[in-house]
């Protein structure tokens, strides 16, 4: 089964660059999506055992991930139907730009979606710490090009900066794994395999010096990919640049698997016995991204810049959410599952908003709701929710964390987060207010509107939908898939 | 033995001043497809207690990507992009070369102060050495303006680090070294595309040029 979700993918890649048909192309990216998303599923009801000597195996904390992963890439595959259909017809080549870009071939696109889609699989899968790292560093080099889509100076850029400074950064990690091989070294010679559930059971005879580098090598590495403060510099480029599908992906699901990433050495270092130097620093480096993140969205005129930052902001929480550990380590769970389908779901939308209005300026996208009716409520509501006000989703998951902190007498940290959500509140919705409700731009304020089509705006609403009932009620399956995943990382509840 | 390792952790480290001091592009390129032979070699020296397969099998894939395949990949955008020197580079060949000789100096101090757990044997050179591949080519990604140039500096990074797994023969399985080479190469081939199409775009690969992107 697990092997069947990484190969589904890697194939329909393969398959997709030899079809001529454009139609055909994108039926078998849904389809493919369609099967991703049923095989996960299946996982749930009869879960998949160890592949590759357990190299492989779908733990509760990877089946949250992959759950997430699964679940945006079918809306984002749904959304990418019209979405290339329309590129295909009229490229959206921005008018600051000053001439009409050309895309990338729709066929090496759709690959590269795919080969992203079973990377970031592998990274849900993978126990081997090797493995791991060399899925993470694919992931990169899948999704560089999809930044690239839009064939025009300042995306060049940002795949340029998005391929080095992720490479580089993740070249770290993989220091960090030799240390980690030096640490579980006996001084026999020996050593132990790095595969997780081996380490776990063995913590006790790792080298609490190399390890505690590994950890702190890991953290900047996979940080490094994951987005947090002061390494996030590649994030606001690419994400503004890409394509919103594209966008809505990174944010919603490469950042989570970075996340992974740190979380499995946390497992490892708490098992060890080392969460006492491994979790202040994930809330050290949590509190410095919500910061540096509320600095930069206030006064942001670029809107796709804006929800970029709010991804460094949400890494941050959830950084500090382990962190805090726990009741916390629920509540980041959870949040990491209502951050992903919110932004997926803002970033889509703030696709629809660019192909009207064609800028991503917030000043020059004026009166939103009356040029796009559905797409204009649902940024909106996406803004409110991602913001943390009640009844959505990540209301319930950003209490839970504040709450536990609260309860653990970490009040300063709290009081922080607290404030700077206020911060990071006010500056997301001054800019959602003016473009909501400001005045159009003359060209879309006359009335011969074409009407808004189904398939742009359909995949966001059914992600808004999830996202308001994970708000009121959180089904029991996910409760407990979350729980376990706590569980996983040492947290109570 | 020792003496071999001893002596291709030096020459690994001596690569790394060419690196630094090399203004054209070419020598840069070849400099550090010699450092990736070098590794080669380190990894057939290295392996202790005979030879594997895995251990030949490591060092000819190494040898063949990091000598043969690289430069080769790294010449091609070079001719595409008609480029011959790094001029004006952000820090001077000069002022570079004293950096690295006190780089060298911060190394070998770093690597006294590391420990090695009891059961792990390797030269005492080859920490020092790999931390200073590493930091070089850190250092030419800051210092350097072309993008051919950061690449290298890339390249670099990954010898480093690479330096660090062979010299203490570290047993990682053979399918997650190979993973890992071939992700490196990866990584050149898409780095080479992109750095062809900035050469399209802009008429130069000056990577310093490329600044429309902040806040």
């Amino acid at each position: 089964m697990i092997v069947a979700l990484i190969l589904l993918p890697t194939f329909a890649a393969a398959a997709v660059l030899a079809i001529r048909s454009a139609a055909a192309r994108r039926t078998l990216l849904v389809l493919v999506a369609l099967g991703h998303a049923g095989l996960t599923a299946a996982t749930f009801v009869r879960p998949a055992g160890p592949q590759l000597g357990g190299w492989l195996l779908l733990d509760p904390l990877g089946a949250v991930f992959l759950a997430i992963l699964s679940l945006l890439f079918l809306t984002a595959a749904l959304y990418g139907i019209g979405y290339l259909a329309r590129e295909a017809r009229r490229p959206t080549g921005l008018a600051d730009e000053g001439f009409l870009a050309t895309n990338q071939p729709e066929a090496v696109f759709t690959a590269c979606l795919l080969m992203f889609l079973a990377t970031m699989t592998l990274v849900t899968v993978s126990h081997n710490f090797g493995l791991l790292w060399v899925a993470v560093e694919a992931t990169t080099l899948a999704s560089a090009p999809l930044i690239y889509f839009h064939r025009q100076k300042r995306s060049l850029e940002a795949t340029w900066k998005y391929l080095l400074v992720c490479s580089v950064g993740i070249a770290v990690a993989l220091l960090g794994n030799f240390f980690l091989a030096i640490a579980v070294t006996e001084p026999d010679g020996r050593s132990i395999p790095l595969v997780l559930n081996d380490l776990l059971a063995a913590a006790d005879q790792l080298d609490p010096t190399w390890l505690k580098a590994t950890f702190l090598l890991f953290l900047v590495g996979y940080g490094t990919k994951m987005g947090l403060a002061p390494l996030h510099t590649w994030l606001p480029d690419a994400h503004s640049e890409a394509p919103s599908m594209v966008s809505a992906l990174l944010s919603g699901a490469l950042l989570n698997c970075a996340f992974l990433a740190i979380l499995r050495i946390l497992q490892v270092c708490s098992a060890a016995g080392l969460a006492g130097f491994a979790q202040p620093l994930l809330i050290l480096f949590g509190l410095l991204s919500m910061s540096v993140a509320a600095v930069f969205i206030i006064r942001q005129d670029d809107f796709k810049r804006m929800l970029a930052y709010s991804s460094v902001e949400h890494m941050g929480l959830l950084a500090l959410g382990v962190g805090l550990g726990g009741a916390a380590t629920f509540g980041a769970m959870l949040h990491a599952l209502n951050h992903s389908l919110t932004k997926g779901m803002l970033f889509l939308v703030a696709g629809n908003l660019l192909a009207a209005y064609r800028t991503k300026s917030v000043a020059g996208t004026g009166g939103a709701i009356r040029v796009l009716p559905v797409s204009g409520a649902l940024w909106i509501a996406g803004i409110l929710a991602i913001c943390g006000s009640p009844p959505f989703g990540p209301f319930v998951s950003e209490l839970a964390i504040i709450k536990a902190a609260f309860d653990q007498n970490a009040t300063w940290v709290a009081v922080a987060v607290l404030s700077l959500l206020a911060v990071i509140f006010i500056g997301m919705a001054a800019a959602m207010l003016r473009m909501a409700y400001g005045a159009p731009p003359e060209r879309l304020a006359a009335e011969t509107r074409p009407r808004e089509q189904a398939c742009t705006f359909l995949p966001p609403l059914a992600l808004a939908v999830l996202v308001l009932v994970l708000g009121v009620y959180v089904p029991p399956v996910v409760e407990d898939a979350l729980r376990l995943a706590a569980l996983a990382l040492g947290g109570r509840q | 033995m020792d003496f071999w390792v001893n002596c291709l952790v030096v020459l690994i480290a001596m690569t790394n001043l060419r690196l630094l001091g090399s203004s054209r592009v070419v020598s840069c390129v070849h400099t550090v497809a010699f450092q990736g032979v070098l590794l080669g070699v380190l990894a057939i020296v290295g392996a202790s207690g005979g030879l594997a397969a895995h251990g030949i099998v490591l060092a000819a894939v190494n040898i063949v990507l990091k000598g043969l395949v690289f430069p080769w990949l790294l010449m091609r955008a070079l001719r595409e992009t008609h480029l011959r020197r790094e001029v004006e580079p952000a820090i001077g060949f000069g002022a570079s070369m004293l950096l690295g000789v006190l780089l060298i100096g911060i190394c070998l101090w770093i690597g006294s102060r590391l420990p090695l757990p009891v059961g792990v044997q390797a030269s005492p050179l080859l920490v020092p050495a790999a931390l200073f591949t590493l930091m070089v080519g850190l250092f030419m990604i800051v210092a350097r303006r072309k993008a051919l140039t950061q690449v290298v500096g890339y390249l670099s990074i990954e010898n480093g680090i690479t330096a660090f797994g062979l010299g203490f023969a570290l047993k990682e399985a053979l399918l997650v070294e190979l993973g890992i080479l071939l992700d490196a190469f990866m990584a050149v081939f898409v780095m080479g595309i992109i750095i062809f199409h900035i050469s399209r775009e802009f008429d130069h690969i000056d990577a310093g040029e490329l600044s429309a992107l902040k806040d």
